[in-house]
């Protein structure tokens, strides 16, 4: 199995090269990309299934450890614990799903597919890297196409978006570089090596600072306020597939991060900060749902909405240093809701990119009555809606509801705030819905056709997972819950 | 049979899930797929009814979610009185509704969708009743929301269906709010969600009544925002958008009663919270007559038939406060009987004259003998005249809320309302000539058989209420309660009342006579501007979501792109400024480059130079 | 008449006095081909220095002298000369660009 990881995460970047030595084979891209992702879709469902659930959660699966830079102490490390797992899943999937939803892409194809597993490998490298260096490598791997995904195939305002994008991430790297190498400077081992330096904890004088400048580089992709507004710029920008990947998975890195390095390397300084983390985590989750209730284009209302739901994982997060039940409760739902994130949202912007690509418009008050003309769509993006808005039965409520278990008894007024704003995420996700495809049929909407049978396929696809994993969260739960009390017990320690 | 309850939630569930594969687009199979499914649950019902009043008790807990430390969290079902009682009247009443709909949905274009929902509602409000742990039951408490979303919004098009469908879901999601508060209020204190395991802390004394009477309290808030309770009451008339069917099963019957279920089901640990008991009563006291007032002057047949089920609700909330769980469970039942078949004899009537308005109506009782046979019935049941079911239910109220003379006096204040407002309906609808148009098309048998059959329950389901036969009710639903409070001045004191709204009915609107009512209106204006604008509550709604809310969000998104979009775009024209600033020494001409270097080497020399000048 | 030995510093200051003019006139003059020839004053300038120095190395006992500034001058001159034959051809081109030889008429470097 261990070859199976490796496979799974330098496969698509195969891919990529193979598209990029055939020169005339613009047909061909989307066929590797699909067969591509496919393979690691299957991959990774399989590493899924045969992970050990019973073994002790401190130790990654399936390792792969290689010398590498010997003189550095940097190693090609890899591995899979129930942290990374599911998201490492997630990112297979929903590589696989952006590659269907993009399938009639026109422009420079083989470009675009090439750039798309790239990300894919990039992502997979940084959800199984155990070595801080290498996590380094592939974290900034993912950028530079990104970037290019962003600012050649998107939106009218596609340049601002790429370059806010950029900016804002290069900067948090910056911080993060930093901090590693201070990190790096002052641990007592002088390695990279995340297991070794997790097995005896940081306890230097600067552990606050190194918190702090990893913390900024992680907040900006999370997006953790007031880090944010590249998020709604780039979603928004961003073609559908690409909007996706960046809501589903490459905001997850943010929080997966967040808990591999600063929660897993320095439990001391996060509890210091803890208290930081869930007022950040409220402001988030309240701030990002009032400034999408305001919203005029439908995809930067689904933007903010994420920049909401995202506030979630850090509040489980924040209340994991207590321990106990509450906290490996807490830290199971952040992880837990990473997952639900990713495929929900991911859901929602296929959702609108279907509506854009027959209205051409993302103007809520353009649009309207959509469901007489489309009932797939409309049907797709209520279950989405309601997804998003936390309703049991799908993979959102499971995650929310242990978060909101798991932070009760440690933040209080905060669990209060948050479950309060359901009702408001309640109040944007139906009016949007109630604006865009209820009330009367409007004659320029008269011609629209509904979903045709592939893209009806992605989207029953999605809603399998998300439902799936809201009426049976065993799926995910017995991978997450000892990793979340093991985490959640070394953070009290 | 018991031990497989959960089979009776899963036949509809089967069904929404056939209808949504693919058999949505035969409609009529649709229908009968939901039709056969229901009737089969209905069957399982009674059959399980039985076991459990032989003395069967079952009780199933699945592992929903593991957890890393502690207990993982359950899910299960359970079948004793209260849901053996329950599952019946769901049922069954789920069942003569879609019997109904097969001729009131007719044509429909959402015919095979409808019935789907009607499914998916089936399924989760059983689950609902089935539900054995508070998380169980939220889920499907949320569940049964969704369908009363989607099935207030059954007509999309229409702009205030789909407000309704909207508003609907919010207002109950607020309670939920609370409800969710609550569960995880509870949880913490006593470690469980099993209500049976609660109820055992609750009476062992291991949780604090402080700590009770808040999580009760949370937990009522959803009970109040489904059950329609003030202040979380204004989206039930609104509802009213819903097909008709839809408003009978769930509007009246079913899902309204949900709120009351669950405090009937979280009794065991409410009557240990006196405070809370307080407000539940009041609260329920108080909507009782607050509704009920608003129904004197709809003239919408269907929101006033709404009105009365949020006063009937209040009823039933009030009980349970008083501790009269059993009378509130038994009214419960008896209402969603007689209300059901109310709405679907105004469904009935509407599909005569294509409208909900009364003044538009008039005179049916000609084309229509047996709604009108069945709406009087329904209305003298429901004002409480002897012999009819809701004279027994509703005298076991009365007879609890004795004690409190504040509660006792509304609750006589209602009947008084309740027996005016329905008989305004009857005299307005049925007698008379006729006001408007009629468009006969013929009543089919699928919409009258319900009727029928509706009528037997209205008549009877509450002679077991007979103070003859003991209480039997109560012994069921309530082993080592106190036995219902039947009172039989009370009784007479209340049916004198109902028979005096009867009267004053029939003074202001005999023979279908409208004028004697206006006259009265112009003298009252204040009062009937007052009612007409339902207590101005939905102003203030609308107020705080679209002036508060709405403005507070207005104020956090020009935050966002003033202030710290504001910020990011000024650190990225500082270093764009700063740039085209020093570009400026640029001169593009070689030779000032070269001066520039010899002032430079000059000055470096200089400064090199310099420690051994000094030296 | 004596006969004064030639020093090392005289060697310097011609090889300093040449540097300088030449560096004067390449920062003043404005035509390109004076410039060009400023700049093979200023490298002739080197040039004389570090002959000066060359002939003032001994060299190790036993060895032959130093010939390391000589062989850099001679490798100064045959770079000088490729630089002239390629700065001329720059200015020969931007004259048939622009018809002139005024170096400030040239200033597309400008950022």
């Amino acid at each position: 199995m261990n070859t199976a990881l490796n496979l799974a995460i330098w496969l698509p970047l195969a891919g990529a090269v193979l598209i990029a030595l055939l020169p005339s084979a613009e047909r061909l891209a989307r066929w590797i990309a699909l067969v591509a992702s496919g393979l690691v879709l299957g991959l990774a469902v399989g590493l899924a299934l045969s992970f050990d659930r019973q073994a002790p959660a401190a130790q990654p699966q399936f390792i792969t450890h290689l010398d590498w830079i010997r003189q550095l102490g940097a190693s090609y490390f890899v591995g899979l614990d129930g942290l990374s797992l599911p998201l490492f899943v997630l990112n297979a999937l929903l590589v696989f799903l952006a590659v269907l939803v993009s399938w009639k892409t026109q422009q420079r194809t083989r470009a675009y597919f090439a750039l798309l597993l790239v990300v894919e490998t990039a992502v997979a490298g940084v959800f199984s890297s155990w070595d801080l260096f290498l996590f380094f490598l592939f974290w900034e791997l993912e950028l530079a196409p990104m970037y290019l995904l962003i600012g050649i195939w998107g939106g009218e305002r596609r340049e601002y978006a790429a370059m806010k994008f950029i900016l804002y991430t290069v900067g948090g790297s910056a911080f993060m570089l930093v901090g590693i190498l201070l990190l790096y400077f002052n641990s007592p081992v002088k390695t990279f090596d995340m297991v070794a330096m997790g097995s005896q904890p940081y306890v230097g004088s600067l552990a606050g600072l190194i918190w702090l400048l990893v913390f900024v580089g992680f907040a900006v992709k999370v997006p953790i306020f007031p880090l944010h507004t590249w998020l709604p710029d780039a979603h928004t920008e961003a073609p559908t597939a690409i909007s996706v990947l960046l809501a589903g998975i490459l905001l997850k890195m943010g929080g997966y991060a967040l808990l591999r390095v600063n929660f897993g390397l320095l439990p001391g300084a996060t509890r210091q900060f803890a208290t930081l983390l869930a007022v950040l985590a409220v402001v988030n989750i309240v701030y990002g749902a009032l400034v999408a209730m305001r919203q005029s284009d439908l995809k930067r209302l689904i933007a903010n909405s994420s920049i909401s739901h995202m506030g979630y994982v850090i509040l489980g997060a924040s209340a994991a240093v207590a321990g106990g039940a509450a906290g490996a409760m807490a830290m199971q739902g952040a992880i837990f809701q990473m997952f639900s994130h990713g495929i929900i949202t991911g859901l929602l912007f296929v959702m609108v990119g279907l509506v854009y690509d027959r209205a051409h418009t993302r103007q809520i008050s353009a649009l309207g009555g959509l469901a007489a003309r489309m009932p797939f769509v409309a049907v797709g993006f209520v279950m989405a809606a309601l997804a998003s808005l936390g309703l049991p039965g799908m993979a959102g409520f499971a995650a929310e509801f242990l978060v909101f278990a798991g932070t009760f008894p440690v933040y209080g007024v905060a669990t209060i705030l948050a479950i309060g704003t359901i009702v408001l995420t309640a109040g944007y996700m139906l009016w949007l819905v109630e604006r865009v495809f209820f009330g009367p049929q409007r004659p320029e909407w008269a011609r629209l056709p509904d979903a045709s049978r592939l893209e009806a396929l992605t989207v029953a696809a999605f809603l399998i997972v998300i439902i799936g994993v809201g009426v049976y969260p065993r799926i995910l739960g017995d991978i997450l819950a000892p990793t979340a009390a093991t985490l959640a017990a070394r953070l009290a320690s | 049979m018991a031990a497989q309850a959960w089979i009776i939630a899963a036949l509809p569930l089967l069904a929404f899930l056939i209808i949504a594969a693919g058999a949505r687009r035969s409609p009529l199979l649709s229908a009968w797929l939901t039709i056969l499914a229901i009737g089969a649950a209905a069957l399982v019902s009674l059959i399980v009814f039985g076991q459990v009043t032989g003395g069967t008790r079952v009780e199933q807990s699945y592992t929903w979610l593991p957890l890393g430390t502690g207990q993982p969290f359950l899910v299960g079902f359970q079948v004793d009185s209260l849901t053996a009682t329950m599952l019946v009247v769901v049922s069954s009443v789920s069942l003569l509704v879609q019997i109904y709909s097969l001729g009131y949905m007719a044509g429909d274009p959402g015919f095979a969708r409808y019935f789907a929902f009607m499914a998916l509602f089936t399924f989760s409000m059983l689950g609902l009743v089935l539900a054995n742990n508070l998380l169980a039951l939220y889920i499907f408490w949320e569940l049964v929301g969704l369908c009363s979303y989607l099935l207030i919004g059954h007509w999309h098009e229409r702009p205030s269906a789909a407000a309704a469908a909207k508003k609907a879901f919010i207002v109950t999601r607020f309670g939920d709010f609370g409800f969710l508060a609550g569960i995880l209020f509870l949880y913490w204190h006593a470690n469980t969600l099993q209500i049976s395991e609660l109820a055992q802390k609750v009476a062992a004394g291991q949780i604090p009544e402080s700590a009770l009477t808040v999580g009760m309290l949370l937990i009522f808030c959803g009970a109040a925002g489904k059950s329609a309770q003030f202040p979380l009451h204004a989206w039930l008339p609104d509802a009213m958008e819903g097909p008709t069917p839809v408003s009978a099963l769930i509007h009246a019957a079913t899902m309204v009663a949900a709120g009351v279920y669950l405090m009937a089901r979280t009794f065991p640990l409410l009557e240990h919270a006196p405070v809370a008991m307080g407000v539940v009563a009041s609260i329920g006291g108080f909507t009782a007559i607050f509704a009920a007032t608003m129904g004197l002057v709809s003239t919408d047949i269907k929101r006033v038939l709404a009105y009365s089920t949020m006063s009937q609700l209040g009823y039933m909330m009030m009980a349970i406060g008083l501790g009269a769980m059993a009378a509130g469970m038994f009214h419960l039942v008896n209402h969603a009987f007689f209300k059901a078949m109310l709405f679907l004899c105004a469904g009935s009537v509407i599909h005569l004259v294509d409208t909900n308005e009364m003044p538009e109506m008039g005179g049916l009782g000609k084309e229509r003998p047996l709604t009108f046979l069945a709406m009087t019935v329904g209305a003298l049941s429901l004002a409480g005249i002897v012999p009819l079911s809701g004279f027994w239910s509703k005298d076991e109220i009365l007879g609890a809320a004795v004690g409190s003379p504040i509660l006792f006096g509304a609750a006589l204040l209602t009947v008084f309302l309740t027996a005016a407002y329905m008989f305004r309906v009857i005299y307005l609808t049925f007698a008379g000539p006729h006001r408007g148009q009629v468009h006969d098309h013929g009543e089919p048998t699928s919409m009258a058989l319900p009727l029928v059959v509706l009528l037997v329950p209205t008549v009877a389901s509450g002679l077991i209420g007979i103070p003859a036969l003991g209480s039997p009710i109560a012994a069921f639903l309530e082993p080592g309660g106190a036995p219902a409070a039947f009172n039989p001045v009370v009784a007479a004191i209340s049916l004198l009342v109902a028979l005096a709204g009867i009267g004053t009915a029939t003074v202001l609107y005999s023979g279908g006579k409208m004028d004697r009512s206006h006259a009265l209106q112009t003298s009252l204006a204040p009062i009937h501007t007052l009612l007409v604008n339902r207590y101005y509550v939905d102003h203030v709604y609308n107020w705080i979501a679209g002036g508060v809310v709405l403005g507070i969000a207005w104020m956090a998104d020009n935050f966002d792109k003033y202030v710290i979009d504001g910020m990011v775009n000024g650190v990225g024209e500082l270093a764009v400024g700063t740039g085209g600033w020093l570009r400026r020494a640029q001169t593009g001409q070689v030779q000032a480059y070269a001066w520039t270097l010899l002032i430079g080497v000059v000055a470096l020399a200089a400064l090199a130079l310099l420690p051994l000048g000094l030296r | 008449m004596p006969i004064y030995p030639i020093a090392l510093q005289h060697g310097l200051i011609l090889g300093a006095a040449l540097f300088s003019l030449g560096l004067a006139g390449a920062l003043i003059k404005r035509n390109a081909i004076a410039i060009l020839m400023a700049i093979e004053l200023m490298l002739n300038g080197v040039n004389v220095t570090f002959v000066s120095f060359a002939q003032h190395m001994p060299g190790a006992p036993g060895q032959p002298p130093e010939l390391t500034g000589q062989v850099f001058a001679i490798f100064v001159i045959t770079v000088a000369a490729a630089e002239a034959a390629v700065g001329l051809a720059i200015v020969l081109a931007s004259y048939r660009l622009r018809h002139t030889v005024q170096i400030d008429a040239s200033s597309s470097l400008r950022g």
